[in-house]
């Protein structure tokens, strides 16, 4: 069997005929497994949707518990077979409950393998490279200029910089998904102790990580009686990069903003959005992850998708190794 | 050098000047002799390294990697030092126990020839990290650009000991890095350098802006008038055969003036403004100056088209005298007297203007004779040349801005204190033929406006917002519906940047005009007209 008939893109998402599901549908389909609990991976109104058991619960908690009409939970490893195909999901080491997915079928093996990261992250469990024929990557961060700095040398800039300016908030920006409670158990790991105080948006996800048994210590609400800007003198505040846009950002003394993402290694893109403190920290892999990665699969085909496509497949191709963009739609790379 | 590269990446993303200020303090205080004195030098624009070009660093690159993905990735990062410090690939087995200091690589790149540069900046690129090579490429292609004058980091210096910045500029000249005898004087270890070199920048004496009760107190008969010249404020200093010329911050500008340093044929300090002459041998306007500003060197053409001169109103040193502790009506004497020997058409006397009251005084600056004077200056006769801007001795008495009503178009979100705020504006005026009208942008303006003003504004873009791209937002603005903004603004100079043709000056909100509808705001012609006086 052609990889191209086991499974192939359609303006809903990723698609395999024998097993007639889809995998990270972007519209509502019956049936579709799900990588991960990111909004533009997993979304609701499907009729029937298989993950890993944290990825449900955090569509749960996201969407309520009617996101579907039946779930299925996919425990790492175990087989399940779906019209024939055989479907298995391993570890993707990008947020808590996140996974790629082997599809198995007539002696053709496929990996889907949503986001992923390789280094280490405190909050979820490890990627493992699986073999395969094809291997689909993302190339959110696929060109040679994105390396991540060591997570660690990153949070000790920030807990430096609140020790420099202890008469301004230090408002983070992250990912309310993953990238927050990494954040802070990075800032935990540090040796910080004093209270991070969250924006609202992030309360229900932390509680539900700290429910998985990651300790994100004191957390405190953000929130104000009427003109007591001291209050957050000195501290860390941690929101959703879109609240640090928005009015709500004004409750804070002279806040130095700060950026969690890999898109703070390029200055003018940090500059731009009137970051003064980026650090790079990121749940997708870097070049060096995503070329390492494809190597260790053993693929012989490599499916490029959301991202800088151009450059992975310009990589493989001086590799010797088949390549081709996706060009798969619906997936943001901003907000990461 | 890590500390160095921190500091640079901070300070290219702080925006505010205290915030800098501090950085740069801090790191002062912090790092030893000789490092921060080439950090100050780099900073400062004082450190030259010669044997690389970026044309060389590319090639570096490129022996090293995939031209293809080099190209993809610089294209996607826009600066080619910071590309290079980004994809440049790190060799494992050399990563160095310790990384070079500051000094050690400032002094492997200066010690470089041509031929043996380029091996020697791929070593230490091999052996920094992704910061440090920034550092290392900004250093080798010269011109930091990160956002902080050569001012402000003599002013983070002078702040380690609490010493005026005046008083480092007036040593300034005669110093070289890495200014080991500087931090000493400002730690309070060390003497004040002495001021060694010749041709040495005096602190200029600044002017307050009049405002509204000022005057009332103050006799006209104690005061001089001049007009307020619109050009560059300039220091002429000659001194036993070195001749330099000096911006107002005491940056030496000669190298762009040849043909002004040429016909210096005394030993003197000038104070005056640089203004070049108009085609029918009048005073150009601030559209002719500019075609010599911003340059490091200029072309034959260039000088004979747009000839500069200076207009003196100061003689701050005649001879060894220092004319300064004198009175300004000695000052004067002596300046009119000086320039009877000078080149006419090089040197001119900036004229008094007569007056008997206040009210007059307010008719002269309202109504200018000529465009490039912005209102007139008043200065006491009795009054020493100062450095600083104290309150008394000098006026400023500007006249009224032009202004202007446009449209609010895009709006972008602030910096710092603002970050949550769209509080940079950029406006337009109606062009076009009647019944199909557009708007075309005229300029961006950021202040002006009450904090309680920001918040309205604020509200509006985000209620009235078309589109979004990053940080910015389009703001609904057509015939029936858009924000007016009285702007009010300096001067115009045509540009052939912009797509309307012209750019302003100094542009900033006067008002907020909610009660005008925007059918009603200005048309381009009305700015044009502005062009041709």
């Amino acid at each position: 069997m052609r990889a191209k008939d086991l499974l192939h893109p359609r303006p809903e998402g990723l698609y395999c005929p024998p097993g007639d599901f889809f995998i990270d549908p972007v519209r509502p389909v019956d049936r579709a497994l799900i990588t991960h609990g990111h909004s533009d991976h997993a979304r609701s109104g499907h009729a029937h949707v298989m993950a890993t058991r944290e990825t449900l619960a955090i569509m749960g908690l996201r969407y309520g518990e009617d996101f579907c009409a039946t779930t299925q939970e996919a425990r790492l490893g175990d087989l399940v077979e779906i019209g024939g195909v055989k479907v298995s999901f391993f570890p993707a080491g990008h947020v808590l409950g996140s996974a790629q997915i082997l599809l198995e079928h007539g002696g053709t093996r496929i990996v889907a393998s949503g986001d992923y990261k390789r280094r280490r992250d405190p909050t979820c469990r490890p990627f493992e490279p699986v073999s395969c024929d094809v291997f689909i990557t993302e190339a959110t961060f696929g060109l040679p200029v994105f390396r991540h700095p060591p997570d660690t040398q990153e949070i000790a800039r920030l807990l430096r910089s609140a020790e420099q300016f202890p008469e301004r908030a230090h408002l983070v920006g992250a990912y309310a998904l993953g990238k927050a409670q990494r954040v802070m158990k990075l800032i935990r790991e540090a040796g910080y102790d004093k209270p991070i105080y969250i924006h609202g948006a992030l309360q229900k996800l932390s509680a539900f990580y700290e429910r998985e048994g990651v300790r994100l210590g004191d957390l405190q609400p953000a929130t104000l009686e009427k003109g007591n800007k001291g209050d957050f003198a000195g501290a860390i505040v941690v929101g959703p990069p879109s609240a640090f846009a928005d009015r709500w950002a004004r409750r804070f003394p002279d806040p130095v903003s700060a950026f969690a993402s890999g898109w703070m290694r390029i200055r003018q893109r940090a500059k731009q959005r009137g970051v003064e403190l980026p650090l790079i920290i990121s749940d997708h892999s870097d070049w060096d992850e995503l070329t390492e990665t494809i190597a260790d699969t053993g693929a012989s085909e490599v499916w490029v998708t959301h991202g800088r496509e151009e450059a992975l497949v310009r990589w493989c191709e001086i590799n010797g190794i088949a390549a081709q963009p996706l060009h798969l739609v619906g997936y943001e790379d901003e907000a990461e | 050098m890590n500390r160095f590269a921190e500091l640079l990446d901070r300070l290219v993303l702080t925006p505010s000047r205290n915030g800098k200020l501090k950085l740069l303090t801090d790191y002062f205080r912090d790092t030893e002799d000789p490092d921060r004195g080439l950090a100050l030098a780099a900073i400062t624009g004082d450190l030259a390294i010669n044997a690389v070009k970026p044309a060389m660093l590319r090639a570096l690159v490129e022996e090293r990697m995939d031209p293809v993905l080099f190209r993809y990735s610089h294209d996607y990062v826009g600066d080619l030092a910071e590309a290079i410090s980004l994809v440049w690939p790190t060799p494992t087995h050399l990563r160095p126990n310790r990384t070079p200091t500051l000094t050690e690589v400032v002094e492997r790149l200066q010690t470089a020839s041509r031929s043996d540069g380029p091996p020697i900046v791929a070593r230490l690129l091999d052996q920094a990290d992704t910061s440090a090579r920034f550092a290392i490429t900004k250093l080798v292609t010269g011109g930091l650009r990160i956002g902080v004058s050569a001012r402000l980091a003599k002013q983070a210096a002078a702040d380690l000991g609490g010493i005026d910045v005046d008083e480092v500029e007036e040593v300034w000249h005669g110093l070289k890095p890495p200014y080991v005898s500087l931090f000493a004087w400002v730690e309070g270890r060390g003497e004040k350098p002495e001021k060694a070199d010749l041709a040495l920048f005096r602190p200029v004496m600044l002017s307050t802006a009049v405002e509204n009760n000022d005057l009332e107190r103050l006799s006209p008969e104690d005061y001089a008038a001049e007009w307020k010249w619109d050009g560059i404020r300039v220091q002429v200093v000659s001194d036993g055969g070195v001749k330099r010329m000096y911006s107002r911050t005491g940056d030496d500008i000669s190298p762009a003036f040849p043909d002004l340093m040429d016909a210096i044929r005394f030993d003197a300090a000038l104070d005056g403004e640089l203004l070049v002459r108009g085609a029918d041998g009048g005073t150009g306007t601030f559209s002719d100056l500019q075609q010599r500003l911003n340059r490091k060197s200029v072309s034959a053409k260039v000088m004979e088209d747009y000839p500069v001169f200076v207009r003196a109103y100061d003689l701050l040193q005649d001879g060894a005298e220092d004319l300064r502790p004198l009175p300004f009506a000695t000052r004067r004497a002596r300046l009119e007297t000086f320039l009877g020997g000078a080149d006419p058409l090089r040197f001119d006397l900036s004229p008094l203007v007569a007056f008997s009251n206040w009210q007059e005084v307010d008719h002269l600056r309202r109504h200018p004779p000529h465009p490039v004077i912005e209102g007139v200056m008043l200065k006491r006769w009795s009054a020493p040349y100062m450095a600083g801007r104290a309150k008394g001795p000098w006026f400023k008495w500007k006249r009224d801005p032009y202004t202007v009503d446009a449209v609010l178009m895009y709006a972008q979100r602030g910096h710092g204190k603002r970050s949550s705020f769209y509080s940079d504006y950029t406006f337009g005026v109606w062009t076009g033929l009647e019944g199909a009208e557009e708007l075309v942008p005229v300029g961006k303006a950021y202040f002006g406006f009450t904090d309680a003003e920001l918040k309205q504004i604020d509200k509006y873009v985000r209620d009235h917002t078309v589109e979004r791209f990053g940080p910015v937002r389009s703001v609904k603005a057509d015939k029936e519906s858009g924000l007016v903004l009285e702007v009010a603004f300096e001067g115009l100079n045509r540009s052939t940047r912009h797509k309307s043709g012209v750019a302003m000056r100094f542009p900033r909100i006067s008002r907020l005009r909610w009660d005008k509808p925007p059918a009603e705001a200005d048309r381009i012609e009305a700015l044009q007209s502005l062009l041709d006086k």
